[in-house]
């Protein structure tokens, strides 16, 4: 109980942050202070916090849980890709919106879109399509908040009193902090896992007897394959190379480039962050595989148990057994069951404090939900203007609270792992919305029809990724279930892990045709006038 | 030609990501690190130092003179 009374603790001291932030900013009830800190974050605090923005429970827990099962391709899926192409998207795309955001006021994305391509209610549309991707992304926050604290006390905190502690803490410091509350605390728990993540590599590898033995002995065993890419073909490990293309598309993201004090604030964000991707994911990845040559905690036992059921009887299941058998295979908490085995209890609770820190990063996804609404629907059709400033900050408060209980009863009910909801859905669906960001920027021709095409086929996309998925069940590991060819070859298929189409993940379709669409639309119908571009594009001629 | 250079080396460093040549090595780098690990930390290392070379090469400090032209423009006009 100790260390989940050390997470307790780490609990009440990121809400106090909240409060003091709030201390900070009373008697500024203007909707640019609340949601974007004034445009005021200085370097260190924007780094840190747009990092830790992006480290959810998925970076932490689903990517441990990823590589449990795995093996070492987990970090080129997602980190190293990550590592390249988010940081130049920030450098190319977050840039210029800073710049844009500071000239002409834009709070949100959608305000840009509407401005750039005269638009109004395709910027609703554009709303709805992000808010409804948006959304699973504050559930994972939850769900995980549920399993760290359910872990870390040994199961005396259960999954549905955890996930609402998690979700009330968040709730209070976003309500009364607004983006100045949920920078800093952001900022105090990406240094927290940073310091936390090295002790934790360190005290688990001396408690099972070092790596090197445990390595060499995974080498020369039937888990070997774990430590190679060859559980995954090189054409999933291509497409992911896509969804860090999402993290630019997610408002959250986009947001907080608006709170940069000046554009140098970018530099050091852009250098580091591939550095600080490695800091936090190699030793999670490392740990989530090295967690196989484990023999000494029961639980770990029953996942490899169930993985091999799994892989061995799986074809001759019905579908109902196989994903009851991937459920209790799944390795979300195996740093947390590994900490639990080698750290001292006061240890395990700081560090379990630190996990609990990635995890809680849907605080910024709430605000920024928070914002859009109050923006771009509240203060869109009127409200600002009859209510005034103060309403809309109310306004913004108490849909971060119904945001809130609406993700806290979606997630007592999502049966899917963290990662698989999180991949699924969300990160898809934004790398698919790319192309919005990428036109509205840097091509003059590109227009309003462009960007409704995108959005209806983002969204019809997403929508039929999830109805296939719900209607063909995973098969069992190994060849995919074909549902779809051409010529002989394999178009659409279900695969243990989601769907391919061309071999491929969903997202490279998704994203190929979204630029397409943009393209060919554009094209074909009216620009916006030139003194409109102008403000974009220094000339304002159309190409 | 720097333009070009910068943009060469951000195609190099994503193909490179495809290291389907450490694909089914399960050796150990110091005894403990599976090599295709090891690669792409590396990897993170290099992405880092592109991104050094494109903030000390590339920034877009025109951006920078835009917006302190603009806020100039509306305090004058304020």
């Amino acid at each position: 109980m100790i260390p989940a009374i050390v997470v307790f603790l780490y609990l009440a001291a990121v809400l106090y942050i909240g409060i003091f932030a709030f201390r900070r900013a009373r008697g500024k009830e203007e909707a640019e202070d609340y949601f974007l800190a004034s445009r005021s974050l200085g370097p260190f605090v924007f780094l840190f916090s747009l990092f830790g923005t992006n480290m959810t429970a998925f970076a932490i827990l689903g990517s441990s849980g990823h590589a449990f099962n795995n093996g070492i391709v987990t970090f080129g899926l997602m980190a190293s890709s990550s590592g390249l192409v988010i940081p130049l998207t920030i450098f190319l795309i977050g840039t210029r919106v800073w710049a844009l955001g500071k000239k002409y006021g834009f709070m949100t994305p959608v305000q840009m879109f509407r401005d750039r391509w005269e638009c109004s209610h395709i910027g609703t549309a554009i709303f709805v399509v992000q808010a409804a991707m948006l959304v699973p992304y504050i559930i994972i926050g939850i769900m995980g908040g549920g399993t760290t604290l359910y872990t870390i006390s040994g199961g005396v905190v259960p999954f549905w009193f955890g996930g609402a502690i998690v979700a009330m803490v968040v709730m209070s410091y976003v309500f009364f902090g607004g983006m100045r509350g949920t920078a800093w605390v952001n900022t105090f728990q990406t240094v927290l896992f940073l310091c936390f993540g090295a002790i934790a590599l360190i005290v688990i590898g001396v408690g099972m007897g070092g790596f090197r033995t445990a390595a060499q002995a995974m080498q020369t065993s039937p888990l070997a394959p774990l430590l190679t890419r060859e559980r995954i073909s090189p054409y999933y490990f291509f497409s992911y190379t896509f969804i860090p293309l999402s993290a630019i598309a997610f408002p959250h993201i986009l947001i907080f480039c608006l709170t940069a004090r000046k554009i140098t604030q970018f530099k050091k964000t852009v250098i580091f962050y591939p550095i600080c991707i490695l800091a936090i994911w190699l030793p999670c990845v490392f740990l989530g595989v090295m967690a196989n040559r484990v023999t000494d905690i029961p639980q770990i036992r029953e996942k490899q148990e169930a993985r091999r059921v799994l892989a061995t009887q799986g074809r001759t299941m019905e579908p109902e057994q196989r994903d009851e058998l991937r459920e209790k295979s799944a390795g979300d908490d195996v740093i947390m069951l590994l900490l639990q085995r080698y750290a001292p209890l006061w240890l395990a609770g700081l560090l379990g404090a630190g996990i609990m820190a990635a995890v809680m990063a849907s605080d910024s996804q709430i605000l920024a939900l928070s914002t859009m609404f109050t923006e771009d629907v509240f203060a869109f059709y009127g409200g600002k203007t009859r209510f005034g400033e103060s309403v809309q900050v109310q306004t913004g408060r108490i849909f971060i609270i119904l945001i809130t209980l609406f993700a806290y009863a979606v997630a007592l009910q999502a049966p899917e792992t963290i990662f698989e909801l999180a991949i699924q859905y969300a990160f898809s669906g934004f790398a698919a919305l790319s192309p919005l960001l990428i036109a509205a920027l840097f091509w003059r021709g590109s227009t309003k029809w462009g960007a409704l095409a995108v959005t209806l086929w983002t969204a019809a996309a997403v929508v039929a990724v999830a109805i296939f998925q719900a209607a063909v069940p995973a098969p069992a590991p190994g060849p995919s279930t074909v549902f779809w060819t051409l010529g002989g070859r394999e178009v659409l298929s279900r695969t243990p892990g989601g769907t391919a189409v061309f071999g491929f993940m969903p997202v490279v379709p998704m994203v190929i045709v979204s630029a397409l669409l943009m393209w060919l639309v554009s094209l074909a119908t009216k620009k916006p006038a030139d003194s409109t571009i102008a403000k974009y594009f220094a000339g304002g001629r159309q190409s | 030609m720097k333009r070009i250079l910068l943009v060469v080396a951000v195609v190099t460093l994503y193909v490179l990501h495809q290291d389907i040549w450490f694909w089914r090595s399960s050796h150990l780098v110091f005894g403990f690190v599976p090599v295709g690990l090891f690669y792409h930390g590396l990897f993170s290392v290099a992405a880092a130092l592109l991104m050094w070379l494109l903030v000390t090469f590339a920034w877009p400090s025109h951006l920078e003179r835009e917006v302190e032209e603009a806020e100039h423009e509306e305090g004058r006009g304020a």
